[in-house]
């Protein structure tokens, strides 16, 4: 009776496909996130609260227990969570001084995967993405296009571009055009 | 497609997510209010604009976000070297120093093609 007044989650690029022969284009899940900062000396509290460590390398991440870090900048990380849940309280928990934004419905992520996952993504993205220099688990922020994105290579043929919400139609756009262009 | 290094990132990246941030190197002084307004004009308006090497602030925005210093030429628009922000001014490594001087003999300015004809 009352569903109308209820409040209805529309996720971004809800029944969004594409892709070619070579390259699947699909939304990823919703997922927790966190933009955050913090000096060096804090970085092994914060790690240890949010059980995972953030890493201290140019163009790395890491994982552990549901949760990604990925360096962005020097005292920057975007941290991902995939159960939507948690990651404010345990940067809050570390007891150390920080900035952590809450940036969980201001991203959302498309996932890219096939052979031709790299030439896609690299018809708007001007990085080497080969596998020696780009290798799995890496991740840049960067641009794709006119839109800048959070990029990370799961896998040898997979990678997952973080993008604001409201460029999402656009990224995935030409993601697809670009899918097309790599399977001629 | 110009590559720069970015001293943070430690690899050469695309110009496209660069951004130029001005002259390097300009220190605030210490009691603004002190000064006076012509001193104030040179702090705060007036660059040398140097035709040749100079050396200038830049920001890796779309990258890791940092502002560094980069010493470039200004004539055939190449990074001698980047360094990271907060460092005293670096001086130019003499190989890049030969490299870019070699370049500045071929490369196609206006003042080389079509200054001297006129
Ligand atoms: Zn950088």
């Amino acid at each position: 009776m009352a569903d109308f007044a209820m409040p209805q989650r529309v996720l971004p690029m809800t029944g969004f496909h594409g892709g070619s022969s070579v390259v699947r284009l699909e939304p990823a899940a919703p997922a927790g996130r966190i933009s955050l900062r913090a000096k060096a000396e804090d970085v092994s509290a914060l790690s240890g609260s949010l059980g995972v460590d953030l890493p201290t390398r140019p163009k790395t991440s890491a994982s552990a227990n549901g949760r990604t870090a990925l360096w962005l900048g020097p005292d920057e990380w975007l941290v991902i969570d995939e159960s939507e849940s948690g990651l404010m309280t345990a940067a809050a928990n570390s007891g150390v001084l920080h900035s952590a934004t809450d940036v969980s419905h201001r991203n959302t992520a498309i996932l890219i995967s096939g052979p031709g996952a790299e030439a896609a993504i690299n018809t708007g993205c001007p990085q080497d993405l080969s596998l020696s220099v780009f290798p799995v688990g890496a991740c840049s922020r960067t641009l794709f296009g006119k839109v800048e994105v959070v990029l990370m290579r799961t896998g040898e043929e997979a990678f997952r571009m973080e993008v604001w919400r409201s460029f999402s139609d656009y990224a995935f756009g030409l993601l697809s055009e670009g899918a097309k262009d790599a399977a001629l | 497609m110009l590559l720069i290094h970015c001293p943070y990132c430690e690899e050469d990246r695309s110009e496209l997510e660069f951004r130029w941030a001005g002259e390097a190197h300009i220190a605030r002084p210490e009691n603004i209010a002190a000064i006076s307004d012509e001193e104030f004009a040179e702090f705060f308006f007036l660059r040398n604009n140097e035709k040749g090497l100079t050396y200038e602030r830049w920001r890796h925005i779309h990258g890791c976000g940092r502002f560094f210093n980069a010493a470039r030429d200004t004539v055939s628009d190449r990074f001698l070297m980047t360094y990271k922000a907060g460092l005293p001014k670096q001086p130019i490594p003499v190989a890049s120093k030969a490299a870019a001087i070699a370049e500045e003999k071929t490369v196609e300015t206006w003042e080389a093609t079509e200054g001297d004809a006129r």
